[in-house]
């Protein structure tokens, strides 16, 4: 049975542009894991309490973009004061410890949600109304402003590491981060820079994905599971890989829900998390080591 | 890790608390009763759990498919076998978790550590998902209900569970399987996991074939697992998706934790406590009671990571 | 070199009967040494009797259960290692370990860009440096990992300058480096000691260690057993034999 060209190509954009909210999601992760090794099981709490912070921000003030600016700065203080409360005593101790402690600061966080905003769905209004044709369908200008969005923080996100101090000492501690503490740089401050940029990222991507869907408490575990797929196929601490990852993945999924429900197009992303796991473990879009 | 107490304090200790375990039913109120016969099934998948976590090093977080196939297999069984039979249940369930066990295993031997608890995470999820959506086969969302076997051993006797019966017949399984486990972690064989555990290269160049063991841990545990879950089946008669969705393998891991990983009866005292500040802080609470109880987990996560009984083993031991 | 000068009585860096573990290991089991500003001091021993843990205590990355570390007379025991790093102690460990994805100059920018630091200062002191290893001023925007073992090397060097350290712990700095290397790295140290920068050098280099340093300490089992000026040993080397076993 033959899928129309225009299905194809609308669930092409739609993969294009959920791929770019996860690749937001995911980076954040993947620099968090790649500095600390810390797997933050709450990191879609983190996207779940951002969009929240979104909401309430668009309600008081009625501005799209301040909600956006307020929900990344709240979510950024708030990722590190959990780091340095929750995750620096941990440093240095077996892995499965940080990997616990994220577990129930998820607990936490998501029971937060449910207690200050109910389980009634909350939504975000669109900043940008309007659609364009394609063919003979209407598409949201909002969903390509959010991938241009997502594209521009993570470029900035590049910039910022590639030039300029900060940058330098957070690619180093990342390197070895017993060297860069000996070169005076201070790692444990690096650490929390580090997950509260994570932490803000994945507030902005929970704020643009909000007039997507509605907010509600339990949305954060299906973006914590797609964003570890990601990054783990895109290799673990690997930026590059990890947007190549979420677009991949994003694009099979979309494709996938032409013939199947959504619930179930995620088996797709499992199905590829288990193949690459099994024959390119150290990442999809990374060349094997010798 | 074996215990520094005499084997003579152990089996008094044991039955002692075996004892309390079976006067329970008859002198505490029904809702308390059931409340004890779950803490021994979540206990008991929590026992399984730790057969990986604390024998042999690997994290599950994905535990909830093995009890998960083990419900539904037994509710498979009770609805489709006429008349409906315990042991068939049994067989059917145990089983169940035994198949998906070989796949996991398979994976097991080739992915470390967390890239292993990732999996198994995503293999859960995968089970959830044809779980909920498979609705002709599996009742989807709403789950299967039917109804309690009878307790019978052909040709001996047959008599219908009441609540007691029931209570006594989950603490029997449990226990045994408590007893086969402790021996399993005490023999030569556990010797071995708890050396890969420690130092898997340095065990693998001894030359123990680390692949076979880590597959027969994860075949143990599974199955193990699924008998928890045929536990659960019958008890309360019903089985649902939810039981196979992820949160369940976090309140596992949670329970070895809280109650002290390696330990074996660790587990279901962690069990025992999560159900218990559970339950106490929904009366204080109400709604948001996961809130503190969150909060309890991560500060043991951080001040006592040995978990309840190792800090009492520690106690003990000085 | 000039000769020995004994250990002066405010040393810069004072070591005293630490204990180190590395788990149950009890690897140092009460050393003690000193450095006095500019001195140049050797530590030699056979491989694995705690040179480097020594080295490593100092710079904070190895906590000791027992002992005291002081810089200036103050205790430094157990601060953090970018703390020590800012007040003037710098680092150039056993295999050198550069950022092998930072370029050569982004390695040296990590101890270069320091609070209070001018522009001009860090200008002169990247001059400074390139000067010292022009190879390094040839490959400054190559990736660190695609230098050569001897470039490595002198990249470690040159980045724990950029700290204008008072004292600079080198551990094994020529192990692995061809004859020709070896001496351009006994040239550095001289300019280091000419500039006033102490230096305590591990080693299994004997012949660079007696010609580099003022003074020698001997370390078997975790334990400093002999400690002379390097005139000394010169004269009369069977001492390091006796220890060294060469």
């Amino acid at each position: 049975m033959a899928i129309p060209f225009e299905q194809i190509l609308i669930q092409t954009i739609n993969g294009i542009v959920t791929g770019m909210i996860l690749a937001l999601v995911a980076s954040g992760l993947t620099l968090i894991f790649g500095i600390m090794d810390v797997v933050n099981f709450a990191h879609g709490e983190l996207f779940m309490l951002g969009a929240y912070v979104g909401v309430v921000t668009m309600v008081a003030t009625g501005n799209f973009w301040l909600a956006l600016l307020t929900a990344i700065i709240v979510l950024a203080a708030l990722g590190a004061i959990i780091q340095v409360t929750t995750l620096r005593p941990l440093l240095g101790r077996d892995p499965l410890t940080t990997i616990l402690a994220t577990f129930g600061l998820s607990l936490v966080l998501q029971n937060y949600a449910l207690w200050q905003f109910g389980p009634v769905a909350r939504k975000i209004p669109e900043p940008i109304t309007g659609h364009f044709t394609l063919f003979y369908l209407d598409y949201p200008w909002y969903r390509i402003a959010i991938a241009l969005l997502s594209a521009a923080i993570i470029g900035g996100l590049y910039l910022f590491l590639k030039f300029g101090t900060y940058g330098i000492w957070i690619r180093a501690t990342t390197q070895d981060r017993v060297m860069a503490a000996a070169m005076g740089i201070p790692v444990p401050w690096v650490h929390t820079a580090v997950f509260a940029i994570g932490a803000g990222m994945a507030a902005a991507s929970g704020v643009l994905f909000g007039p997507l869907v509605g907010v509600n408490h339990a949305m954060g575990l299906d973006w914590t599971l797609k964003a570890f797929i990601v990054v783990v196929v895109g290799g673990m601490g690997n930026l590059g890989g990890s947007i190549a990852a979420s677009i991949f993945i994003s694009l099979l999924e979309a494709y996938a829900s032409l013939w199947v429900s959504p619930a179930q197009a995620v088996i797709v992303s499992f199905v590829v998390l288990i193949l690459t796991l099994l024959f390119r473990p150290t990442g999809l879009f990374v060349p094997t080591p010798k | 890790m074996t215990s520094a107490r005499s084997p003579l304090a152990f089996w008094a200790g044991f039955a002692i608390v075996l004892g309390l375990l079976i006067i329970a039913p008859l002198v505490l109120p029904e809702f308390w009763r059931r409340f004890v016969t779950e803490i021994l099934i979540w206990g008991l998948l929590a026992m399984s759990s730790d057969i990986l976590i604390g024998y042999t090093g690997m994290v599950s977080f994905g535990h909830s498919a093995f009890f998960g196939l083990g419900m539904y297999g037994a509710a498979a069984a009770l609805l489709t076998v006429r008349p409906p039979n315990l042991w068939v249940a049994l067989a059917y369930g145990i089983v169940a978790a035994a198949v998906v066990a070989v796949f996991v295993a398979y994976f097991s031997t080739r992915l470390r550590e967390i890239y292993f608890g990732i999996t198994t995470l995503v293999f859960s999820q995968i089970f959830y998902v044809i779980i909920f959506t498979w609705t002709e086969v599996t009742g989807g969302e709403n789950g299967l209900t039917f109804s309690r076997p009878t307790l019978s051993v052909p040709g001996l006797f047959s008599m219908p569970f009441d609540s007691n019966t029931l209570h006594w017949f989950v603490l029997a399984v449990v226990t045994v399987s408590y007893l086969v486990l402790r021996r399993i972690t005490q023999s030569p064989f556990g010797m071995v996991l708890q050396s890969i555990r420690e130092n898997e290269p340095r065990t693998r160049a001894i030359g123990y074939a680390v692949e076979r063991y880590k597959i027969v841990a994860v075949m143990l545990s599974g199955l193990f697992a699924g008998l928890a879950g045929v536990l659960y089946a019958v008890q309360n008669r019903f089985a649902a998706p939810d039981f196979v969705f992820f949160v369940v393998s976090g309140e596992v891991v949670i329970f070895n934790v809280m109650g002290g990983v390696g330990t074996l009866v660790g587990p279901i005292v962690g069990a025992a406590f999560f159900l218990l500040l559970r339950e106490g802080c929904s009366r204080f609470f109400t709604e948001y009671y996961l809130i503190p109880v969150g909060l309890i987990f991560i500060a043991m996560v951080i001040f006592m990571p040995q978990g309840l009984v190792g800090v009492w083993r520690r106690r003990l031991n000085q | 070199m000039s000769g020995a000068a004994p250990a002066t009585a405010s040393p810069l860096v004072s070591v005293e009967s630490i204990h180190t573990f590395y788990g149950k290991s009890h690897i140092l089991h009460g050393v003690s040494l000193q450095v006095g500003r500019g001195e140049v001091v050797g530590l030699l021993g056979r491989n694995g009797v705690g040179k480097s843990t020594t080295l490593k205590t100092v710079m904070g990355l190895v906590r000791p259960s027992q002992g005291e570390v002081r810089y200036e007379g103050q205790h430094i025991t157990g601060l953090q290692p970018h703390r020590l790093a800012r007040i003037g102690i710098g680092y150039v460990p056993e295999d050198r370990r550069i950022f092998r994805l930072l370029t050569v100059m982004e390695n040296l920018r990590t101890g270069l860009d320091r609070h209070g630091v001018t522009e001009d200062r860090k200008q002169a002191l990247l001059d400074k440096v390139y000067e010292y290893f022009p190879v390094l001023a040839d490959r400054r925007n190559q990736a660190g990992g695609t230098l050569s073992g001897g470039e490595q090397q002198m990249l470690a060097i040159a980045r724990a300058m950029m700290l204008e350290p008072k004292i600079i712990l080198l551990d094994e700095p020529t192990e692995g480096l061809m004859p020709r290397m070896v001496s351009q790295i006994r040239h550095i140290i001289e300019a280091l000691h000419r500039e006033g920068v102490a230096i305590l050098l591990v080693e299994q280099n004997v012949p660079l260690t007696l010609e580099a340093s003022q003074r020698i300490y001997i370390m078997e089992k975790g334990v400093v057993r002999h400690h002379a000026p390097a005139a000394e040993l010169r004269a009369n080397d069977a001492v390091i034999h006796q220890y060294m076993g060469v």
